[in-house]
C-alpha cells in the first residue's frame, strides 16, 4: 500500500527543508576554511573567490593545535576507558546481585545527572588546589583533573545504559559459565561482555564525545600546556584579526574524528539508547 | 545523557521488567550469600568516584553558600566568615540588583528552554516519523541529520557565530543583501535578537538527539498494529494519533525530560556564543551564575544560587515524574 501523495510531497518539503538547515552551517564551515583572509574578512559569499588550503597549514602554527589535539586525545581517550572499565563492573553488580543500598546507589547516581555543570565546577576546584596543597598531586590544571572530571560525567549515563543491557543478556547464560567453574569474574568477562558488546560501544561513543567537547570545565581547569580543543580555538582570534578561515579549518579538523567515529558507530547508539533507556 | 533518569524514577516498568528473570534467581540466591562482599567490591571505583566529583563537592557546594565568599579567602576556603542566610537573601531580593538579574536570567532561561525543548521535540518526532518508512537515500538523510549532535559543541557554534557576524556573517548577507528582509544588517550576538540566535543554535544541535530517541522508540511499534489499522480503514493521520503517537508516550515522557535538564543547564552553546558575559536576553541560568561567582569574584553568591537552581530542578523534575506516572497509570487501567 502506497502511500498518499499528499504525504510524499509533505515529506518530500519538510525533509528538503531540514537538510537546508542542518547542512548550511556544515556547508559554511567546509567552504570557509577554503578561503584566502580576505574573503572571509569582507560580505559573505556563498561562492569562494579563490580556493587555498592555506588555512589547512597555518592552523598549526598559529596556535599550538597539535599539543592541544594530543591533550584532548589523552583527556577523552582516558576518561572512555575509565568510564566503560568502571562501568562494567558497577553495573553487572547492579544487574546481577542483590544488596543493601542498591536502590540507594542507583537512585543517586542517576539525580547527578541532573545537576547544573556549574554547581560542581568551584567546589571542586578548591578541592583539586587543597588535595594538591596537601599532597603535592597536581589534579589542577592537570590532564589527571580533567580526566577525573570527564569520566564522571559519563559515569551514570554509562552505568544505567549497562544495567539495562545487562538486564537483557539472559541470566542463564552466565550462571551455566559459573556452574561450569567461572570465577564471577570470570562470568562477566566471558559471558556478559561479549553479549552487550552494542551497549559497551554506545556507553565509551557516548563518553568520548562528552570528554572531547566540553567547554566549561576545560576553560577553568587547564593552563597553558594541558590546554585542550575546547579552549584552545580561541586562539584564532587576536586583538588585530580574527582568522576565520583557519577557525573553520581548526574547527573541521577536530570534528572530523568524532563525527566519522559516531557515523560509524551510530547502529550500536541507536541499539544500546533502545536497549537501555527506551525500554 | 540523562536519558536515564525518568527511566530510573519509573519504578513501575523496572519491576516489570525485572519479575521476569528474577523469578528464576530466586532458588539459586541462598548460594550467593558467600559472596555478599563482592556487588560492593564492584561499585568501590564508581562509588569513590561519584564521592569524590559529586557529592563531596555538592556538600562543599552547599556549605559555600552560607558563607562569605570572596577571592580573599578562596585559597582557604574554610576560614572564610559564616554569613548566615545572607547569600541566599541577596539572590532573592528582587527588588535590588543582583536578585532582579537572577530573576530576569531564571525567566529568560525557562522561556528559552520551553521554546527549545518544544521546538527539538517537534523537529525530531515529524523527521522520525516520515522517515519510518524506507525510501531511496533514507541512510544517508538519516547520518546526515545526525551530524549537528556528533560535532564538538565548540566547533558547531563557532561556526554559528561566524554565520551571525555583523558584516561578514551568512545571516546578514541573506536576509538583508539577499532577501531584502531587513533595513540594514541586525546585530544578532548583542542586544534582543541574540535570544533568538540562541534558540536556532540550540535547535540546531538539540533536534538530533530527540529523533534518534523517536527513532528508536518507533522500532519497538509492532508493523501488525499498522497493518490491521489500514485494513480497517484508519487513515495515516488516523493511525498517527492513535497508534504511533500513544505508542510513544513513554518515550516521550523520558525524552522531554532529558531534553529540559539538558537545555537547562546548557552552559556550552552559549558560552561559545557570547563569551563569558551573556547579553541580557540571553543570559541563561548557568553563564549568569557563571558570571556571578568568576567574573564578579563573589563564590558565596553563586553557591546560594546554584542551590537554588538545584533546588528547582528537584521540585520540577519530581512533579513531572509524579504527574507522568500517575497519566501512565490511569491510561493503562
Amino acid at each position: 500500500m502506497a502511500p498518499p501523495r499528499s504525504f510524499l510531497w509533505s515529506r518530500r518539503i519538510f525533509l528538503t527543508l531540514l537538510t537546508g538547515f542542518v547542512l548550511v552551517p556544515v556547508y559554511v564551515m567546509v567552504s570557509s576554511s577554503l578561503k584566502p583572509l580576505a574573503d572571509v574578512s569582507g560580505k559573505f559569499r556563498w561562492v569562494p573567490s579563490g580556493l587555498t588550503i592555506r588555512p589547512y597549514i597555518d592552523i598549526w602554527s598559529t596556535v599550538p593545535l597539535a599539543r592541544y589535539f594530543v591533550n584532548s586525545l589523552i583527556v577523552a581517550g582516558a576518561a572512555t576507558v575509565c568510564s566503560v572499565v568502571i562501568a562494567v563492573f558497577a553495573a553487572y553488580a547492579v544487574s546481577r546481585y542483590e544488596f543493601r543500598g542498591k536502590r540507594t546507589f542507583t537512585v543517586t547516581v542517576l539525580s547527578t545527572q541532573m545537576f547544573p555543570g556549574i554547581l560542581f565546577l568551584l567546589p571542586l576546584f578548591l578541592i583539586y588546589v587543597n588535595i594538591g596543597d596537601a599532597t603535592g598531586i597536581a589534579l589542577f590544571g592537570s590532564r589527571g583533573g580533567l580526566i577525573l572530571t570527564y569520566l564522571t560525567f559519563s559515569l551514570p549515563f554509562s552505568i544505567w545504559m549497562l544495567i539495562g543491557y545487562f538486564d537483557s543478556v539472559p541470566r542463564d547464560l552466565d550462571e551455566a559459565a559459573l556452574v561450569d567453574g567461572c570465577g564471577p569474574l570470570g562470568a562477566l568477562f566471558r559471558v556478559v561482555v561479549p553479549a552487550a558488546i552494542p551497549g559497551i560501544v554506545a556507553v565509551a561513543v557516548y563518553a568520548f564525545m562528552t570528554a572531547w567537547g566540553e567547554v566549561l570545565f576545560a576553560s577553568v581547569m587547564t593552563n597553558d600546556t594541558t590546554r585542550t580543543l575546547a579552549v584552545g580555538l580561541q586562539g584564532y582570534s587576536t586583538l588585530n584579526n580574527v582568522y576565520w578561515n583557519q577557525i573553520m579549518a581548526a574547527s573541521l579538523v577536530v570534528s572530523v574524528p568524532v563525527v566519522a567515529g559516531f557515523l560509524l558507530l551510530q547502529r550500536y547508539l541507536v541499539a544500546g539508547l533502545t536497549a537501555g533507556a527506551v525500554k | 545523557m540523562t536519558t536515564t533518569t525518568a527511566a530510573s524514577a519509573d519504578p513501575g516498568e523496572r519491576t516489570v521488567r525485572k519479575d521476569s528473570p528474577g523469578a528464576a534467581r530466586g532458588p539459586r540466591r541462598t548460594g550467593r550469600i558467600r559472596r555478599i562482599g563482592l556487588p560492593y567490591l564492584l561499585l568501590l571505583p564508581a562509588l569513590l568516584l561519584e564521592l569524590l566529583v559529586h557529592l563531596v563537592p555538592m556538600v562543599i557546594g552547599i556549605v559555600m553558600s552560607f558563607k562569605e565568599l570572596t577571592q580573599f579567602y578562596i585559597r582557604d576556603w574554610g576560614t572564610a566568615p559564616w554569613s548566615g542566610l545572607d547569600n541566599y537573601k541577596v539572590s532573592v531580593d528582587f527588588s535590588a540588583p543582583v536578585g532582579k538579574a537572577l530573576l530576569h536570567s531564571f525567566m529568560v532561561t525557562v522561556g528559552f528552554t520551553l521554546l527549545s525543548v518544544g521546538l527539538c521535540w517537534l523537529i525530531g518526532t515529524a523527521a522520525a516519523i516520515y522517515m519510518q518508512d524506507t525510501f531511496r537515500g533514507r541512510g544517508l538523510l538519516r547520518a546526515l541529520f545526525l551530524v549537528p549532535y556528533a560535532l564538538p559543541v565548540y566547533a558547531a557554534v563557532i561556526t554559528w557565530v561566524f554565520m551571525f557576524q555583523h558584516d561578514n556573517g551568512l545571516v546578514n548577507h541573506v536576509l538583508h543583501d539577499q532577501l531584502h528582509l531587513t533595513d540594514k544588517p541586525s546585530f544578532w550576538l548583542i542586544g534582543d535578537n541574540s535570544f533568538y540566535a540562541l534558540l536556532v543554535v540550540s535547535v540546531w544541535k538539540g533536534w538530533p538527539f530527540a529523533f534518534l530517541i523517536v527513532m528508536a522508540g518507533l522500532q519497538n511499534i509492532p508493523g501488525e498494529l499498522y497493518e490491521a489499522a489500514a485494513l480497517d480503514g484508519a487513515g495515516l493521520w488516523q493511525q498517527l494519533r492513535r497508534i504511533t503517537l500513544p505508542s510513544l508516550r513513554a518515550v516521550n515522557q523520558v525524552l522531554i525530560l532529558v531534553l529540559f535538564l539538558w537545555t537547562f543547564n546548557d552552559f556550552n552553546t552559549p558560552f561559545v556564543l557570547f563569551g563569558r558575559t551573556a547579553p541580557e536576553s540571553a543570559d541563561l541560568i548557568s553563564v549568569h551564575i557563571y558570571q556571578a561567582s568568576f567574573v564578579t569574584w563573589n563564590f558565596g553568591t553563586g553557591s546560594a544560587m546554584s542551590v537554588l537552581l538545584l533546588l528547582f530542578l528537584l521540585v520540577v523534575t519530581g512533579a513531572y515524574l509524579l504527574l507522568t506516572s500517575r497519566g501512565r497509570k490511569t491510561a493503562d487501567v
